[in-house]
């Protein structure tokens, strides 16, 4: 490369990093220069002039780095990253990474607790988290990722779930493995009355149909006090027993293998509790997608006028997607229930549901490792923000990283979208197979109806 | 009309009627697509239905496939043999959709969803625009159109879920019969291959194989020869005639290309402006002095001067190639 | 018959701040049919615009009302557009032709890092402003048995609706009449042939989002004035009842985003005066439901005819 050229290229990469940080100053004027904050009468204006110099000056910085070392080219961040790997690899990683993951998911809990055996409880507890919404996101999986079909409230089964097993629990004292299947039929039972005026509607429609049960579902279990609770919620929700036998201090689980009574038995046992519900699921969805049923939902994905013209229920298609999916939410839930041991509309909101379909899109629609994949990054990553608490060190005692968490979480969402519009894992396996298998590129594979 | 033409002529499509069209209207708001069409589709034969652009021949595909319910009219769909006028005349007056008594089933299609026009009259259709399931494999496109029979085999996919016996049986047979047809359209090497991923051409005769494993009795196609080379034209005739002639199904076709529909049809029907102005076979149409002047914009005194260069036209073609006027269509 | 046309007035008020909302998503979901899902949020974040220019400029000692609220406006106008401007271009235009599911997640991304963004520069507490405009015309003054009950109009709701009639005008010359506004409806049409045909495509749709911008930080500062208090968290619950306007006037129509706005707003206050107001969100998800399953073409936009 010439000096000319590198001139060139480093006034061309200042310009781009002057534009950037120009673009900062005009944003953050209102919110890094300017604060309101409620003072002694009425709001009062602080002027916050350094952190919004500091602003402009990191982002002028960051980005004229990012043009001169990372991208080699004036070339703005936006305008697409490809970062290649060589088929060759992909394809050994593909084929051991399923079996790895469950092998490791199998013996997690007592990895954890031999590596960290002070902080064992909170990892396990982080592992159940991030398996719930590994089985949130595979359910999820059946309705998006298969059929097609964009829903925005899959939240709502969630809470159904929660809510009936609590409800159950609370009014008839039914223990967690009675209510489990109850609170998967009833969640499966709105899923079909919900479904079926909507799911003629296109893509767009449908999400936002979706999402309008999700909030009204929300607003009752709010508002109807006498029943829910309210905004109280629902406490005292029973644990799981194991077999009859309770994780109590005496007379339990521990009495009973002779074991020396510990907490972390319970949160052990809740782990594998959600590891199975979750290998169900996906043992389910992967049994089902090589069946008449999941080869039509992924045809109605694909064309939805040729299903018709094959014979294909279309509705009928579609509202067995919906309830099945609904009714993994439902399991989900009542495990949620049984977990916290109190519930409350708070935990059912829409972002949520954004949450789950974001697991499930930047995995890679009907991608079952890439569920897992984008759980584990997204849900622990957004864990791992709450225990930075050492940066408080360098920026001061006010400095509080957990409520930068869901920013991240946001910017994390929208860069790996950007960079991989397809998700992690993006490429199709058959479901049928005549001599040899071979993988579907994602170019070919559609995404529902309406694009 | 029908009665007394039964004993007098020879036609298939006068005396043994797969598919009759009775008086069909389709209004689009003001627009009339199709204004009263009659004519029947005589089983076991190829049956071409012409006209130029915009004649309301998709319209009439719609209408008998179910994506369009027709303003008035009737469209009947018989497993049996003969008319069964009478049989047909009662189960218009119940209201009911179809009559599935014994071997001799009459449907009426205007009255059914589309997909029961394909699951129970056995309709099947392809585009004009191709609708393959372009991120499923050749074979698995095969698999979704015996969705039904699947279906029950898999016990409403309980019985699918725990891979018993029975299933696993009929999947068996479900691939070796997509086999078959990948076979006779040429695609057995790309079974495996995304359906997105084939040629044109392929991509064609994929659809006509999708088509054929719903077991149709009457194939509808729209257009199967649009796009298509020379050689693939020629492949796509012989196709038709052992569809037709091994399989026990009868066609129906909507094509631009005069080569194709003079050589294989039976039957041609002609429409323009949404009315039929001929009906009848290859050789009665194409000297219909009403339906040149419809394809060439003239008025009908002209026809004969006109006709005259075609014919010459016409011979001149068919001693180079029968294939020579491809260039001619949408 | 006075509560009525009182709890009219109000719903004519609001239905206009949804209505001003409505219009960016529609012409947003007319040129790239997307939902844009992070409008809410730029209303939210013009209203935090609004409010803290509104007290800048009172702290400098500009003791004129009209002039505050003029330059308030403008302000809040300017620099919401840019918020606007650069979501469009760092979570839309590198999936523009991408797939339909990746720019709605990045939108959902979007609107969580502009809620969080917001809480974490200005707080999470709610931010009350007192009234700035009092008074008003009572129109009406009827005697009941608990005693007299006025119709209202107030400044304050007179101010709303004039400017929001005053900017619909506008918008409608803009789309109808300039240069931009056809280059608007060429990409609605076909981008592809407007590329061809010499349309700056990515220019034009920049400057659609910005124009929605703008109107949703107008209707920041009308949300701020009406009702005094604002937090992050607004601009969910107003973007989904101003998209459920979108719908309802019809997709992709200007008048119909307007129309569906007022519908809304006066569903709200209807159901929120006679019914129950902890219900009044069921109520528009409700009728949003509802329309799209009986007309999913909406009030004024153009049927779908199903292509085969």
């Amino acid at each position: 490369m010439t000096a000319a050229q590198n001139t060139a290229r480093m006034a061309e990469s200042v310009k781009d990093a002057a534009i950037a940080a120009f673009l900062v100053a005009v944003l953050g004027f209102f919110f890094f220069a300017l604060r309101t904050d409620i003072g002694t009468g009425g709001l009062d204006l602080t002027y916050r002039w350094g952190l919004w110099l500091i602003a402009i000056a990191i982002t002028f910085g960051v980005r004229l780095a990012l043009n001169l070392f990372v991208f080699k080219a004036a070339k703005p961040i936006t305008s697409g990253i490809k970062i290649t790997v060589p088929s060759g690899v992909t394809s050994v990683v593909g084929r051991f990474l399923g079996p790895v993951l469950l092998i490791v998911a199998l013996c997690l809990p007592f990895i954890l607790m031999a590596l960290f055996p002070n902080r064992d409880r909170q990892f396990i507890d982080l592992a159940i988290l991030i398996m719930t919404y590994v089985m949130l996101g595979w359910g999820l999986n059946i309705v998006v990722g298969l059929a097609g079909l964009l829903d925005l409230g899959y939240v709502a089964f969630y809470a159904v779930g929660a809510y009936s097993f609590a409800l159950l629990a609370q009014y008839f004292e039914i223990g967690f493995w009675t209510a489990l299947p109850l609170a998967g039929l009833l969640a499966a039972f709105w899923g079909i009355i919900l479904g079926y005026p909507v799911l003629r509607l296109r893509g767009d429609y449908l999400a936002i149909v979706t999402l309008a049960f999700g909030e009204i579902i929300r607003v009752v279990l709010l508002n109807w006090y006498e029943f829910t609770g309210g905004p109280d919620g629902i406490s005292g929700i029973p644990k799981p027993s194991f077999f009859g036998l309770e994780f109590s201090r005496t007379g339990g689980f521990a009495d009973f293998f002779g074991l020396d009574y510990d907490t972390i038995h319970r949160f052990i046992y809740l782990y594998y509790i959600i590891l199975v519900l979750a290998l169900i699921t996906n043992f389910v969805t992967l049994r089902l997608r090589k069946l008449p049923i999941g080869r039509a939902w992924e045809a109605l994905r694909e064309d939805e006028i040729a299903c018709r013209s094959l014979g294909i229920n279309t509705t009928n298609t579609k509202l067995t997607a919906f309830s099945i999916g609904a009714m993994f939410a439902g399991f989900a839930g009542s495990f949620f229930a049984t977990r916290q041991g109190f519930i409350s509309p708070e935990s059912f909101t829409f972002l949520e549901s954004a949450i789950i379909l974001a697991i499930v899109v930047l995995g890679g629609l009907g991608s079952q490792v890439g569920v897992v994949i984008a759980s584990v990054v997204m849900i622990g990553g957004i864990e791992i923000l709450r225990n930075l608490g050492f940066l408080k060190e360098i920026f001061g005692p006010d400095f509080e990283p957990t409520q930068y968490r869901m920013l991240i979480f946001g910017l994390a969402m929208v860069l790996i979208m950007v960079w991989k519009p397809r998700g992690i894992i993006s490429s199709r396996n058959p479901s049928a197979v005549y001599k040899e298998r071979k993988k579907i590129s994602s170019d070919m594979v559609a995404q529902g109806e309406g694009h | 009309m029908e009665t007394a033409m039964k004993t007098t002529s020879s036609h298939n499509w006068d005396h043994n009627v797969v598919l009759s069209v009775e008086h069909l209207t389709m209004r689009f708001g003001g627009l009339v697509a199709v204004n009263d069409l009659s004519f029947n589709v005589g089983r076991g034969d190829i049956t071409a239905l012409i006209g130029p652009n915009g004649a309301g021949k998709t319209t009439v595909f719609n209408c008998v496939t179910g994506f369009y319910k027709p303003t008035e009219g009737r469209i009947v769909m018989r497993h049996g043999a003969g008319f069964q006028a009478e049989k047909i005349e009662a189960l218009t007056r119940t209201g009911r959709q179809y009559d599935d008594d014994g071997d001799d089933r009459v449907f009426l299609l205007e009255r059914m969803p589309d997909f029961e026009i394909s699951k129970r009259a056995k309709v099947a259709r392809t585009f004009q625009n191709i609708r393959l399931f372009g991120g499923m494999t050749a074979l698995e496109n095969l698999l979704v159109a015996q969705h039904n029979p699947l279906m029950i085999a898999s016990s409403m996919t309980i019985g699918g879920i725990f891979n018993l016996p029975g299933y696993r049986k009929a999947r068996a047979e479900a691939i070796d019969f997509a086999a078959y047809w990948l076979e006779k359209t040429g695609l057995i090497d790309r079974a495996d291959d995304p359906a997105a991923d084939l040629p044109y051409g392929a991509q064609r005769r994929l659809e006509i194989a999708r088509a054929m494993c719903i077991r149709p009795h009457l194939l509808c196609l729209d257009e199967p020869a649009a796009g298509l080379n020379p050689r693939e034209s020629t492949e796509l005739n012989e196709l038709l005639q052992y569809i037709r002639q091994d399989h026990d199904t009868s066609i129906l076709l909507i094509e631009h290309d005069m080569g194709v529909v003079m050589q294989i049809s039976d039957h041609v029907v002609v429409l323009d402006y949404g009315q039929k102005i001929a009906d009848g076979s290859a050789e009665s149409v194409r000297n219909d002095p009403k339906v040149i002047s419809a394809y060439l914009g003239v008025d009908e005194d002209e026809v004969e001067a006109v006709e005259e260069t075609i014919d010459q036209a016409i011979r001149e073609a068919e001693e180079h190639e029968p294939d020579s006027d491809k260039g001619g269509k949408s | 018959m006075e509560y009525f046309l009182q709890q009219l007035i109000n719903g004519l008020t609001l239905g206009s701040i949804y209505g001003l909302i409505a219009i960016g998503y529609t012409m947003v979901y007319g040129i790239i049919g997307m939902i844009n899902f992070a409008h809410g949020d730029i209303f939210m974040v013009g209203s935090f615009i609004a409010l803290a220019t509104f007290l800048a400029l009172v702290a400098i000692g500009i003791s004129a009302l009209p002039l505050i609220l003029f330059i308030t406006l403008l302000v809040a106008m300017l620099f919401t557009s840019a918020w606007g401007w650069t979501v469009e271009r760092l979570a839309y235009r590198p999936l523009r032709g991408s797939f339909r599911l990746a720019p709605l997640i990045t939108a959902i991304g979007m609107s969580i890092v502009l809620q969080n963004f917001v809480q974490i520069t200005q707080g999470a507490r709610v931010k009350p402003l007192p009234p700035q405009i009092q008074g008003g015309v009572t129109l009406i003054e009827g005697v009941t048995e608990n005693g007299t009950i006025a119709v209202q109009l107030s400044y304050m709701q007179m101010i709303i609706i004039a400017t929001t009639l005053a900017l619909m005008i506008g918008f409608s010359l803009l789309i109808s009449k300039t240069s931009l506004g056809r280059s608007q409806r060429a990409c609605e049409q076909d981008q592809k042939m407007a590329a061809l045909l010499g349309v700056n495509v990515d220019r034009t749709i920049s400057l659609t989002f910005v124009m929605g911008a703008a109107l949703a930080a107008v209707a920041g500062f009308m949300f701020l004035l009406l009702y005094g208090v604002i937090d992050f968290y607004i601009g969910f619950l107003a973007g989904v009842k101003a998209f459920t306007a979108a719908v309802l006037g019809g997709i992709g129509s200007l008048p119909g985003a307007m129309l569906g706005g007022l519908l809304i707003g006066l569903i709200e206050v209807f159901w929120s005066g006679y019914f129950s107001v902890e219900y009044k969100d069921v109520a528009a998800f409700s009728i949003l439901v509802i329309v799209l399953i009986f007309m999913p073409s909406g009030l004024l936009g153009k049927p779908e005819v199903e292509k085969v």
